[in-house]
């Protein structure tokens, strides 16, 4: 294919994708709204008053960029994992984009750019939720969007494989339940790192999520954990090793060609 | 003569050790309509899944167009279209956006991709049903559907995998008199079907497959001139001749008591 040809096959991927998702919008875009407006609620208004100041911010300020990091996370993943499950699983259909000439490449860009487009408008909702509550400190316009970019990209690459690999519908719903969430409650999304005692503040150290927030966080607050750059280095490896992982299952077949 | 379609030896194991095809050759010449007729489970799906790259073959080789297809698999690709067996179409996608769709995996910018699947739609008697969902057509109106899909990108050589099934009487007689004019254009038409009758109005050369061998192929005349009076062993329903020949080279033998 010419890479025009490449483009109008990856345009196409993602345009389906956007108009399902429009399409549900209550099922896409609505709880993400729903939950972190309530978070917010929660645990920003009513506890952060309690609470007071984390490093020196207000509590709910503290825990907005988690928040909004959380649902990127989530939704660029579910969004991939299930889309490709669907489509692999139910109604076969992955066969249209299979026959065609579409290198694999290019199909990992399309289903990537479509949970990455998923993932930054329901973190750019939630942001906007959270304007409701307190007004939003930005240290660095940059640092937020390049962290929210790679939360997306690498969570949509977390979600393809898993799509890729899963035999049933169980297997799409038991990694967002048994491994998201405990990785996104335990980076970090409600407490600074330096708080935790003993060997729970090394275990976060090895927790993608904790890169993300403290990266994201920085952008707002202007204060991190870790070094903002050892953070993006750590993470633009593991979408490089990602999307090794996924072009080689699609190179080989595996799990979508018998 | 020029080959639209040229098999060499193909064998396929599956994961669970089912051997599917086992050193299987076809040609298929340009332009022709050529039926690849079999019992249940004798490997044609599996063949137009390894002619098509949905299914990876364990030996052998195939050419499209002379193309060879592990070599330049992006050029081969281009060449064919496909009608599955089974559905597999998005079931909340719109019926024009399935086909205009298909057409942006190959490469076709919507601009062109539209007109073509309106004239599509038109021709498949589905122009009606243009934005309804593909899960509120009915079955026929489904597999008329992935035909239109299959030939968004012009290609030289179309794979039926059993079109016509539940597809009504009247439908399947105008779906046939376009395949024909396709083919009256020059696309090669490889087609499954258990409906002999069918084939045999139809179909230039035929070939059998069983368990995964061919067990005979030809001209149409070629195979309808095996047919054997004496071997004639059903009393009661008759069916047509190619139906008692396929009979013939397919029923499993009498075991010896
Ligand atoms: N995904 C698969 N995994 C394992 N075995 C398979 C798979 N698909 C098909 N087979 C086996 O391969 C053999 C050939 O199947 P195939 O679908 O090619 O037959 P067919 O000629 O198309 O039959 P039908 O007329 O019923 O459509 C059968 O024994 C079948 O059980
Ligand atoms: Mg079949």
């Amino acid at each position: 294919m010419t890479s025009y040809e490449q483009w109008i096959s990856f345009y196409t991927i993602v345009r389906k994708d956007v108009v399902r998702m429009l399409r549900i919008w209550p099922q896409t875009f609505l709880p993400a709204i729903v939950t972190s407006a309530l978070y917010f609620l929660v645990f920003g208004a009513f506890m952060g008053s309690r609470i007071g100041t984390i490093e020196g911010v207000p509590y709910i300020m503290f825990i907005v960029p988690g928040l909004v990091m959380m649902q990127a996370v989530m939704n660029s993943y579910t969004n991939v994992a299930f889309v490709m499950f669907q489509s692999k699983f139910f109604n076969r259909n992955i066969d249209e984009i299979l026959v065609s000439p579409t290198p694999p490449w290019v199909l990992i860009a399309g289903f990537v750019a479509g949970g990455v487009l998923r993932g930054v408008v329901t973190a750019l909702l939630v942001l906007l939720v959270a304007l409701v509550f307190t007004p939003l400190a930005i240290f660095n316009g940059f640092i937020i969007a390049l962290f929210l970019i790679l939360a997306s990209v690498i969570f949509a690459l977390g979600g393809l494989t898993n799509g890729v690999f899963a035999k049933s519908m169980d297997a799409i719903n038991i990694v967002p339940t048994f491994v998201l969430q405990p990785l996104v409650y335990l980076g970090g999304v409600f407490y600074s790192a330096k708080t935790l005692p003993g060997i729970w503040g090394e275990v976060t150290m090895i927790d993608p999520i904790f890169y993300l927030v403290n990266g994201f966080r920085y952008g707002f607050i202007g204060k991190s954990d870790v070094s903002v750059w050892l953070a993006i280095g750590v993470l633009c490896a593991l979408a490089a090793l990602l999307f090794a992982v996924v072009l080689y299952l699609l190179r080989t077949g595996l799990g979508l060609r018998q | 003569m020029e080959l639209a379609l040229d098999i060499q030896n193909l064998q396929k194991k599956y994961a669970d050790g089912t051997p599917a095809l086992q050193g299987v050759s076809l040609q298929v010449p340009k332009g022709d309509f050529y039926a690849l007729l079999g019992p249940n489970g004798a490997g044609k799906t599996t063949l137009i899944g390894i002619a098509t790259g949905l299914v990876n073959k364990t030996g052998g080789s195939f050419k499209i167009d002379g193309i060879d297809f592990d070599a330049h698999p992006e050029k081969a690709r281009r060449k064919v279209g496909v009608v599955p067996q089974n559905l597999n179409v998005d079931f909340f996608g719109k019926v024009i956006d399935i086909v205009v769709n298909q057409g942006g995996y190959y490469g076709i910018p919507r601009s062109v991709a539209l007109p073509r699947a309106e004239a599509l739609l038109t021709a498949v008697g589905l122009s009606d049903k243009r934005t309804t969902q593909a899960r509120q057509l009915s079955g026929g109106m489904q597999r008329r559907l992935m035909i239109a899909r299959a030939l968004i990108h012009e290609p030289d050589l179309l794979f039926l995998d059993e079109p016509t099934a539940g597809v009504d009487i009247e439908m399947r007689r105008s779906m046939w008199d376009y395949l024909k004019t396709l083919t009256a254009r020059g696309v090669t038409i490889l087609l499954t079907t258990h409906y002999l009758e069918e084939a045999e109005q139809l179909a230039k050369h035929v070939a059998i497959i069983n368990k995964g061998t061919i067990v005979a192929d030809g001209t149409m005349d070629e195979i309808l001139a095996r047919y054997d009076e004496a071997q004639q062993q059903h009393k009661g329903y008759r069916g047509s001749r190619l139906e008692e020949v396929f009979l013939q080279l397919t029923r499993e033998p009498e075991k010896p008591s």
